[in-house]
């Protein structure tokens, strides 16, 4: 038995380490925010998505501050997207929602971009600005017609 | 034609007796666990023969295996153009299938072959038929101990492998080719989630845990009481329980698609 406590330690320290392990890639690489129950869920309706996915990430001056819930059509067959942010942002109701590209063919993520208004976005209301995404086909139209039109909204 | 259909009956039949046994047998262990006394000193023992001894295995196969990912992967991806993504898929494809199959198949090498071993080689010499005697249940004694052990360590080692191979992958990756640190983590961490892929990850090693944990003492415990016994119940733990692994991990992966 006087063995017993060097292999004590030892099985404590391999389960310590386990653990360890376990919660880095939880919170470290998985990204869970512990108490993380009062997301603030915003909707935003789009034209065309392009490839946004759920999961996709929501950025705020390029800081990831949530991400994409639920994508669903609507009744007028536009696209609304869920999004659940950090709800301790403070956004103002003229916040505006556009889809991004990372990179030149990186993936697509939604960038809010602040307002000015004094008043807060609350929970399950809605952008009242949103930008679709690029479509690179329109983008090489629009190139090689030389007719620049712009996008909706 | 008579004897080939009376043998496929009887195959079949003893293989539903076989399964119905290991039940019996896996109900035992299950009914082991709330049965005093705890038997703290024997997990803890259990838990350093499969969990510590097999800690420098595990480790170096996951950095051996980061370093192959991150070579094969950043040659392929360089093609592209597309080197940063390197975190991504060295990361989800050890998180999701690499880091717990290969954990679940080196522990089945490991520690399951050892653990049955252990507990045939007990029956082999009446060991178990002597804590009998002693009115000492072997399950309680022998065989609880270990498949809880086997259970707990497949987690904590499948976690410790694929931070590993993260680590070896960085290794090769940004400290031998030159790849961005930053960006090598950075869409590691974005690429990975925890209910899709971590979550998945652990649900997948200790269902292996199980299934090895089940495999390798019943093997022991049901094995021919002599040396060939012995032998031929330890070559059938690796075999079986490596190939219900790999089984599982296709049905848990399937399922979690879903």
């Amino acid at each position: 038995m006087q063995e017993s406590s060097g292999r004590d330690l030892a099985v404590g320290g391999f389960v310590l380490l386990g653990l360890a392990a376990i919660a880095y890639l939880s919170l470290q690489i998985g990204g869970v925010s512990l108490g993380h129950e009062g997301g603030l869920v915003l909707v935003a309706r789009f034209d065309d998505i392009g490839g946004l996915t759920p999961r996709s990430p929501v950025r705020v001056a390029g800081v990831k501050v949530g991400r994409v819930e639920q994508i669903d059509l609507d009744e007028d067959l536009r696209a609304k997207v869920i999004l659940d942010v950090d709800p301790g942002l403070g956004l103002s109701i003229d916040t505006a929602a556009a889809i991004r590209t990372a990179g030149l063919l990186g993936d697509q993520f939604i960038a809010l971009e602040p307002g000015a208004e004094d008043a807060y976005l609350e929970s399950g209301e809605e952008f009242m600005f949103t930008e679709s995404a690029w479509n690179v086909d329109a983008l090489v139209g629009a190139l090689v017609h030389g007719d620049a039109t712009g996008e909706d909204d | 034609m008579k004897a080939v259909v009376g043998g496929l009956g009887r195959w079949v039949t003893e293989s539903i007796a076989g399964l119905g046994e290991m039940t019996i047998f896996a109900g035992r262990i299950v009914r082991a666990l709330w049965v005093p006394p705890a038997r703290g000193a024997l997990i803890r023992s259990a838990l350093f023969d499969s969990g510590v001894l097999s800690l420098a295995l595990v480790c170096a196969s996951g950095l051996t295996v980061g370093f192959v990912l991150g070579l094969q992967l950043y040659n392929t991806l360089s093609r592209f153009g597309a080197e940063e993504s390197l975190g991504t898929a060295v990361g989800l494809s050890l998180i999701r299938e690499l880091g717990p199959v290969l954990t679940g198949l080196l522990v089945a090498g490991r520690a399951g072959s050892a653990t049955t071993a252990e507990i045939g080689a007990m029956k082999a010499t009446e060991q178990l038929d002597g804590l009998r005697m002693m009115a000492i249940d072997p399950v309680h004694f022998v065989v609880m101990p270990r498949a809880v052990a086997l259970t707990l360590v497949m987690p904590l080692l499948s976690a410790v492998f694929v931070l590993c191979g993260i680590g070896g992958a960085y290794l090769i990756g940004v400290e031998l080719l030159g790849l961005d640190s930053g960006s090598y983590l950075a869409n590691l961490e974005n690429a990975i989630q925890f209910r899709e892929d971590v979550l998945q990850s652990l649900v997948k090693s200790l269902v292996f845990g199980l299934l090895l944990a089940w495999i390798a003492t019943w093997r022991g415990f049901s094995c021919a009481p002599h040396a060939a016994g012995v032998s031929r119940a330890t070559t059938s733990t690796v075999v079986t329980a490596s190939v219900c692994i790999l089984l599982a991990d296709y049905a848990l992966t399937a399922l979690w698609a879903v």
